[in-house]
């Protein structure tokens, strides 16, 4: 599986070296929401509140009834969208909605089963049309996506692998081979939302992916605070909030998450 | 063949967090299969513990209603804990102490996986948490009154439909966070590989059993073998004593629940109205919608009420080598006080689907037809359960008065 050479890479890299000469936090920001929680209408909105505060790039969760790599806050808002009657169809549309009113880009995000109801090359091709630049599926291992990588590599969208602190080595060069766009770095075992020790520990994941690949390096699974994202400018090229703006949403309101976002790069070296 | 597929069914689909933890599991399970020391102790640990082998009981009233034909019941009833579960989780525990993990984690639907767990973590000195959905934990407070006095952890779900699949999905966020030192005792033949096959063939001690028993017993194969089906794993195990015998037909009987055209109920193949699909580690038969999502499901029978099925048995159903069925709530109801009076048999809402699709199938079958019926667990310990579904106005009186007497302890 070859990697192409992928529109969003050149994207990340030209926007953090802007970044560099702008701030003092060389990082990028992507934050996650999960589409239909608690609705489209305020979906749109936090995204013009986290657009606005900063944020590089955002990956858009389509929710599943199942979404067991997701942590307790992402797992219930899935529900919660479900509940709400979301349709994948709805989903779709919201993206193409969006990428046509805001220039960063968008990635989707989901687990296998919706894109496998629809058909791989089917979801691939909509996301595509919509203007989605990559593919984020936790639970669609490298052994069994080669269709998907290739509908993705075929339409130019990139396909997101995750690097975990449980792979040896030689997995990580496998994943990090394969991966375009950029790779995932989940900064420990477990579910998202929970905390997460930036230390050490951390730094030697990184400096094991960076062998693995030549692609940029987003770190997500813990980050809620400037600090975190302080820790991680210089080691990562994205920090992945994705928790902690759900709850922030949910208990201060979509001008809440802006300011937060607002604030993440403020801790200056 | 990709490994740990059957035809099209099965796979690996799981987080590439848990990748590792299943390549080490894999190995350890391989060699304990390549080991003939490892069966003999699981042999000698359910000879000892579970009081196998479990009785081939010629059921003797029935034939005589059925005019004659031979009808046969495997007692896993009988088990340690009462139900097959302990099969498969005896086994998986003998291949916890040989990894080396301190803890294990479960989940439970009903309940009986996770008593036959509780009783194993009990047995080997582990430390063991359950996932049970917050329904079920409220339907059955007997199961997670004997896993706490086991010294087991019960922790309600309230994720999603707060049901078995939640219960699967809370466990799985554990198993993410904690493999190092914890092994994830799935109770059924589902789940990525090795699980399916994994749980296969321990549950294969039932079909081994049968199959010397029936021909002890009677001197030929059965023409027929029933068994419920869930995740499939006491199908499984009764029917790989018979797989290799194409002459013996092999039925599972799937939850028919209020009927088949809406969604109550769970007869993932029964019903033609899945889809074939991946979430929970595996690709198999789910009763989904068009977008993939996965639907909720209904049973009288707690340990039936499941989305997906065993990919192996997906295969043998594609192959067309196990027919797939469904009986209704009612119709289990109607079998299983028809077993306790022919037979004095008090089998479990799960087990007596079997044999209500037996009851159906007998009257047209030959005069010296012979049958096994695979009674999968007994029904007396799920007396709250099964006192609803018989609808036993004194037991609902009992109940009031005990409450009743209850709360006067309580403000004296």
């Amino acid at each position: 599986m070859a990697k192409s050479s992928n529109q969003l890479e050149k994207q990340i890299r030209k926007r953090l070296k802007k970044r560099t000469r702008k701030s003092k936090t060389p990082i990028l920001l992507m934050s996650h929401m999960v589409l239909g929680h608690p609705s489209l209408e305020e979906n749109a909105q936090v995204i013009d509140a986290m657009v606005k505060g900063g944020v590089d790039i955002m990956e858009l969760q389509i929710p599943f009834t199942e979404p067991y790599a997701d942590g307790p806050v992402i797992a219930a808002a899935n529900q919660k969208a479900l509940d709400g009657g979301l349709r994948v169809d709805q989903a779709l549309e919201f993206l193409a909605n969006t990428t046509r009113k805001h220039a960063i880009p968008f990635l989707v995000m989901t687990y296998c089963n919706i894109m496998l109801a629809r058909g791989i090359k089917r979801f691939v091709d909509e996301v595509a049309d919509r203007g989605g630049v990559g593919l984020i599926i936790p639970d669609l291992p490298l052994e069994e996506a080669q269709e998907a990588i290739e509908a993705c590599n075929r339409r130019g969208l990139a396909w997101v692998q995750l690097m975990t602190p449980t792979c040896p080595d030689q997995r990580l060069a496998e994943l990090g081979q394969a991966a375009s766009g950029f790779c995932y770095v989940v900064a420990r075992k477990g579910v998202t939302g929970k905390q997460t020790s930036f230390g050490d520990e951390l730094d030697t994941l990184l400096a094991r992916c960076r062998k693995a690949t030549t692609s940029p390096l987003a770190v997500g699974f813990g980050v809620r605070s400037a600090e975190d994202v302080a820790f991680l400018a210089g080691r990562a090229d994205i920090a992945v909030v994705g928790t902690a703006s759900i709850q922030i949403h949910e208990q201060h309101g979509v001008a809440a998450v802006g300011k937060f976002f607002a604030g993440l790069r403020d801790l200056e070296g | 063949m990709k490994k740990g597929y059957f035809g099209p069914f099965g796979g690996s689909f799981i987080p590439e967090v848990l990748r590792e933890t299943f390549r080490q599991l894999t190995l350890a399970y391989e060699e304990a299969r390549a080991d003939p020391a490892f069966w003999q102790a699981y042999l000698r640990m359910m000879e000892n513990y579970s009081g196998r082998p479990t009785p081939l009981t010629f059921a003797e009233n029935l034939s005589r209603e059925f005019d004659g034909r031979r009808v046969y019941i495997k007692r896993e009833d009988l088990n340690q804990t009462g139900a097959h579960k302990a099969n498969n989780v005896m086994g998986q525990g003998l291949l916890v102490k040989r990894m080396g993990k301190k803890r294990v984690i479960a989940e439970t639907g009903a309940g009986q996986h996770g008593m036959a767990t509780a009783t194993m973590a009990a047995r080997l000195g582990l430390e063991c948490v359950v996932y049970m959905g917050a329904e079920d934990v409220a339907r059955q407070r007997p199961n997670v009154f004997w896993m706490e006095q086991l010294g087991t952890t019960v922790v309600p779900v309230t994720a999603g439909s707060q049901t078995l699949k939640d219960a699967i999905n809370e466990a799985m966020r554990d198993w993410v966070a904690s493999m190092d030192d914890t092994h994830y005792v799935l109770g059924t033949a589902c789940g990525g590989h090795p699980f399916p096959e994994m749980v296969a063939w321990f549950q294969s001690i039932i079909g081994l059993e049968a199959k010397g028993q029936i021909m002890a017993q009677e001197g030929r194969l059965p023409d027929k073998v029933f068994a419920c089906v869930g995740g499939g794993s006491n199908a499984m195990g009764i029917f790989s004593g018979f797989l290799e015998h194409p002459e013996v037909e092999l039925i599972g009987v799937e939850a028919g629940g209020e009927g088949l055209q809406g969604d109550r109920h769970a007869a993932r193949i029964a019903s033609g109205r899945s889809a074939v699909g991946v979430t929970q580690g595996m690709k198999t038969y789910f009763l989904q919608d068009d977008d993939g999502q996965m639907k909720s499901t209904h049973s009288v029978a707690a340990g039936l009420d499941y989305v997906g099925v065993s990919p192996i048995l997906a295969d043998l159903h594609q192959q067309g080598r196990v027919r797939f069925e469904a009986a209704l709530d009612t119709e289990v109801v109607a079998a299983l006080k028809r077993l306790m009076k022919s037979e004095g048999l008090i089998a479990a809402l799960e087990s007596s689907h079997a044999v209500a699709q037996a009851l159906k199938e007998l009257p047209d079958m030959a005069d010296d037809a012979c049958i096994i019926i695979n009674l999968s667990g007994r029904g007396d310990k799920d007396i709250f359960t099964v006192a609803d579904a018989l609808d036993d106005q004194a037991w609902r009186d009992f109940i009031m008065e005990k409450a009743a007497q209850y709360k006067v302890r309580q403000s004296g």
